[in-house]
């Protein structure tokens, strides 16, 4: 038995320890990876109707994986344009996502961690209870806000700025505000935890020695907030690229996310190894991607943890 | 020493909502001068020490750093450097680019500020320690980073807040010794806060002794040893014994005291209330312990206090005798340790005896709290 089970044994107990690792494997392998297992198994079958599953045409095949790269057989492009493009738009957009988000985030995340008093605790109150407004509400809520006759468009037409309604659906504004909305907390929490750990005799220390306050934070606050930003800007960037209710709900009518397609081939095509297989390059791109950005930045795996 | 810039409070005044920190303070510091705020935690010297930085303004009064009003200058711009009580060193930067990080923001080249970090770390004698980090540093070695960090900024005025209190005894003593040093051969003005006598009284040219927001005295540190100006200033610096009493009679710069329970004894009024205190007035005496000698049995007068020994101590350089004189008035005595052979007193009744000049009057007040 390894070092640290035996340590974790002898202090909860056989029994207790035997509880608490069944539990936690049960939730890893029982209910993450093997159904992931089996989408990849999945992606890797052709689309067969049920009479034929487990018979001789059921074989593994990267079909699916080539229609993503190059559309059905026999179509009039060399490459699934349409799809390819739905699927680097949305990881781009889910990269501007997560800029814009670290950008609005880490002033309020800096200040609320380094302020002293109870108002603070009033503002994070008031930043968590919007989020027991479940996601679709919120969505629908951001379209009465932003639609072509909604409280914005009324508003500057009211105000005499603009005379005809702004289009911000169509326009993507509306995806991009209610993706950045939701999932601003999580990218405000890790940031603010490590934050409220520094001491503030360090950004006083390098003020008194003559650094102006953008100086500060890129010298001082943003070195020591690392951890809490990656791993901020990795749980947004994985849930924007994931995100279904917002683009769907927001997304004007010519922008596809990916993930639409990817409900599209399970639910409307009924689809499921092709929807797999577009779930899986989705995964496996964006932790690749993630990987290729800590390396980047010179950020552990354990740091996230933080 | 080299004239340094002084530093000057006029006045000031700072507090907190209804809470006074400061007040009305006056103060010259002179230009390379070693100056200490001394004082228990919650006396306003830190208070001072950060209005004098830059990180608050006074509320009324004024802060002159070599004779220019510093008001609306914030810290950053500000001809001092301030060593925290924890030092703040970043712990993510190597010593070398903490000790010149005053460089980096003037924007001077890497291999300017690793020339100048040699020199320094050289000073403190920490060579070729510049590429560790501060947590690989001990305790010590940390406290002379900070210090280098500071002198780096090339600052007219150095602000030390209590820097040495996280370090050990031996270590404390040795840095006093060193900070000194430092100061010495820099010659710019140190400004140090201590609640620490010992450390106040060895390194500092002169002393301002603070009490709740008020200084009592400011002088160098004999006179506040042994002419101290409030009964607070008497009992907060060094050892002492206080006897409470009236004025009967004042002669000259000496006085008759009636104390409350060892009789008449006399006294010399402190320097600064010569000619301010009349007969009638309540008073305290205080006498140093060490200032006490065993006199021959049955010798009697103004000067003279007998006692009963309770228990004695042998600390190494003084034997401490705990006596109690009439109505269970505590007396400590400290009798110099020249290697003499020493006689257990305890259980008997013995007379003590002390010069008039170590006998320092002073109007009643309050009493530093043990």
């Amino acid at each position: 038995m390894p070092k640290f089970l035996k340590e974790f044994f002898n202090r909860n107990g056989t029994g207790m320890g035997l509880a608490i690792l069944g539990l936690v494997l049960f939730w890893t392998i029982g209910l993450i990876i093997l159904p992931q297992l089996s989408m990849l198994d999945f992606s890797f079958r052709p689309n067969l109707p049920p009479p034929e599953i487990g018979g001789p045409k059921d074989v593994y095949t990267l079909e699916n994986y080539k229609y993503l790269i190059y559309g059905p057989e026999g179509g009039s492009q060399d490459y699934n344009s349409v799809d390819l493009r739905v699927f680097f738009r949305t990881l781009l957009a889910a990269v501007c996502v997560t800029i814009f988000n670290l950008i609005i985030c880490y002033p309020i995340a800096y200040y609320l961690g380094q302020s002293k008093g109870s108002h603070i605790r009033i503002f994070a109150i008031m930043l968590i209870i919007p989020y027991w407004i479940n996601e679709i509400l919120r969505a629908f809520a951001l379209r009465i806000i932003f639609g072509e006759t909604g409280v914005l468009n009324t508003l500057f037409m009211g105000l005499g700025i603009w005379d005809t309604p702004f289009d911000f659906i169509r326009n993507d504004i509306a995806l991009y505000a209610g993706l950045g909305y939701a999932y601003i907390l999580l990218m405000i929490f890790p940031i603010y935890n490590v934050i409220e750990s520094l001491d503030h005799n360090q950004i006083e220390a390098a003020r008194d020695l003559g650094a102006p306050w953008w100086r500060i934070h890129w010298r001082v606050v943003i070195p020591y907030a690392k951890p809490g930003i990656s791993s901020g800007c990795t749980m947004v960037f994985m849930l924007s690229a994931g995100a279904l209710a917002a683009p769907q709900i927001l997304g004007g009518p010519s922008s596809l996310w990916f993930t639409q397609l990817i409900y599209q081939q399970f639910n409307d095509n009924n689809d499921w190894p092709q929807g797999a297989a577009y779930a899986i390059v989705l995964l496996v791109t964006c932790i690749l991607f993630v990987l290729a950005v800590m390396r980047l930045f010179k950020v552990n795996m354990g740091d996230i943890g933080k | 020493m080299s004239a340094g810039v002084g530093v000057d409070l006029e006045n000031l005044w700072i507090r907190f909502g209804d809470f006074v920190a400061v007040r009305d303070a006056n103060v010259n510091i002179n230009g390379g001068d070693f100056f200490s705020f001394l004082g228990p935690s919650g006396c306003g010297k830190t208070t001072i020490l950060r209005a004098v930085s830059g990180f608050l303004d006074p509320s009324e009064g004024k802060v002159l750093i070599g004779g220019n009003d510093m008001r609306g200058i914030g810290p950053n711009k500000r001809p001092t450097a301030l060593i925290f009580q924890n030092l703040a060193l970043f712990p993510l930067m190597k010593v070398w680019e903490n000790i010149t990080f005053s460089m980096e923001i003037k924007g001077a080249s890497a291999s300017q500020r690793r020339k100048r970090a040699d020199e320094l770390l050289d000073m403190i004698a920490l060579p070729g320690q510049g590429d560790k980090l501060p947590s690989e540093l001990s305790g010590g070695q940390r406290q002379r980073v900070a210090i280098a960090r500071a002198l780096c900024a090339e600052p007219d005025v150095l602000l030390l807040d209590e820097p040495l209190s996280a370090l050990d005894l031996k270590l404390r003593q040795h840095m006093r010794t060193e900070l000194r040093e430092i100061q010495q051969r820099v010659g710019i003005t140190f400004i140090y806060i201590t609640h620490d006598q010992g450390e106040a009284l060895t390194m500092s040219d002169n002393i301002a002794v603070m009490r709740a927001g008020v200084i009592d005295q400011i002088a160098d540190g004999k006179t506040i040893y042994n002419d101290p100006n409030t009964a607070f200033a008497a009992s907060f610096v060094g050892e002492n014994n206080v006897f409470r009493g009236k004025i009967k009679q004042i002669m000259g710069t000496e006085a008759l005291i009636a104390t409350n329970r060892s009789g008449d004894l006399v006294a010399r009024i402190s320097s600064a209330n010569q000619g301010k205190m009349k007969e009638g007035d309540e008073a305290m005496m205080f006498i140093r312990p060490e200032a006490f000698a065993i006199a021959a049995e049955g010798a009697s007068g103004n000067h003279f206090v007998t006692a009963r020994v309770n228990h004695e101590e042998f600390e190494g350089n003084v034997f401490n005798i705990f006596t109690e004189g009439e109505g269970g008035k505590e007396i400590k005595v400290s009798i110099p340790n020249h290697g003499q052979s020493f006689q257990d007193h305890t259980g008997q009744n013995i007379t003590l005896e002390y010069e008039t000049h170590n006998a320092v009057l002073v109007p009643a007040g309050e009493l530093a709290a043990e």
